[in-house]
């Protein structure tokens, strides 16, 4: 572990090497909070299209939809921001236990 | 995002580059910036380039605008420990989870060889020919952990002459009394020295290495945290 860039840790490290072995990827990103949230703005999340991931934006709340969302991405080309809270109307079902507000940026790779 | 910029991002970040990859959240396109260029599809304005920079400086990622998101990739922080003894041994692999690139020194060659720090090599040097060739900057905090003056006290006149944003020395307050006797015969002011901590960590109560380091890490991310923007 020597900088940054090697962490062995690092979501953007296993998007290259998914993407070496030829498998499509995308990577979602915290962009804004409000309130208390467990992930800092710049948490990143990589998301293969088969759904393995690495990273986290949430505690753990949110990964399951974020995963659903990437994968949609990945299937129609395009990028997407999502937004998580309990006042969400799907909140019983996927939104923040701590009461943050979370925006999250989903991004598809292309060559 | 292209391909290309991520790689690109990861060869700079490799590099130990300061950087940011900024993303128009309407469009989904990118762009690399970082002190010198740009490079990517999306093309930023001269005030939008500036904004980033900023943040880079600042490394504080986020919002410059509704619609530009600047996430900023700084080169790690660096924490430079004074001495392979037994604290080493549990604080070096604890800051490396906790982000820093540790560096463990230590001239005497049996504790350097004999305390591995968890993947975490010690270099088999003096302190102040260390601190020459490791340039603490504001991004670096140093430890000493050695309680021997001819050890600790070049590493910490080193360290407060730079801009380290912690200094920390292990030692009782009556160590640390007699310490900063010597460095203020040195030359060092009191205001200079206020800048040590010692005795060295958060009180915690702590007992073994493993709680002294605990305290000791915890007390650097409080001093870092505590200066954020």
């Amino acid at each position: 572990m020597t900088s940054d860039g090697q962490r062995p840790d690092d979501p953007l490290a296993d998007l290259e090497r998914w993407m070496a072995q030829g498998q499509r990827v995308a990577l979602a990103t915290v962009v804004a909070t409000w309130g208390s949230s467990p992930r800092p703005v710049g948490s990143h999340m990589a998301i293969t299209a088969s759904g393995d991931f690495t990273g986290s934006v949430s505690g753990g709340c949110i990964e399951g939809a974020v995963i659903a969302a990437a994968r949609e991405s990945l299937a129609n080309g395009q990028s997407k921001l999502l937004e998580y809270g309990v006042s969400n109307e799907m909140a019983w079902e996927v939104g923040l236990a701590c009461g943050g507000r979370v925006q999250v940026f989903v991004d598809p790779l292309t060559p | 995002m292209k391909a290309q910029l991520l790689h690109t991002l990861q060869e700079w970040r490799a590099q130990k580059r300061a950087c940011a990859l900024v993303t128009r959240l309407a469009s989904g396109t990118s762009a690399l910036v970082d002190g010198a260029r740009q490079i990517g599809e999306l093309v930023l304005t001269g005030s939008e380039l500036e904004a980033v920079r900023a943040r880079i400086a600042a490394d504080q990622s986020g919002l410059v605008e509704a619609d530009l998101f600047v996430r900023v990739y700084a080169p790690a922080l660096r924490m430079i420990v004074v001495g392979a003894v037994h604290i080493a041994k549990a604080l070096a692999p604890m800051a490396a989870l906790a982000g820093f690139e540790v560096i463990v020194v230590d001239p005497r060659e049996g504790f350097a060889r004999s305390e591995q720090m968890a993947g975490v090599a010690a270099k088999v040097a003096w302190p102040d020919e260390a601190m020459v060739e490791l340039k603490p900057d504001r991004r670096t905090a140093v430890v000493t952990l050695t309680h021997d003056p001819k050890l600790d006290d070049p590493a910490l006149i080193a360290a407060l002459r730079s801009d380290a944003f912690y200094i920390g020395a292990l030692g009782s307050r009556k160590t640390h009394a007699k310490r900063l006797e010597r460095l203020k015969e040195a030359g060092f002011s009191d205001g200079d020295m206020s800048r040590i901590h010692g005795p060295v960590g958060l009180d915690i109560n702590a007992l073994t290495p493993a709680e002294i380091a605990v305290s000791i890490v915890a007390q650097i991310i409080d001093v870092l945290r505590a200066e954020a923007p």
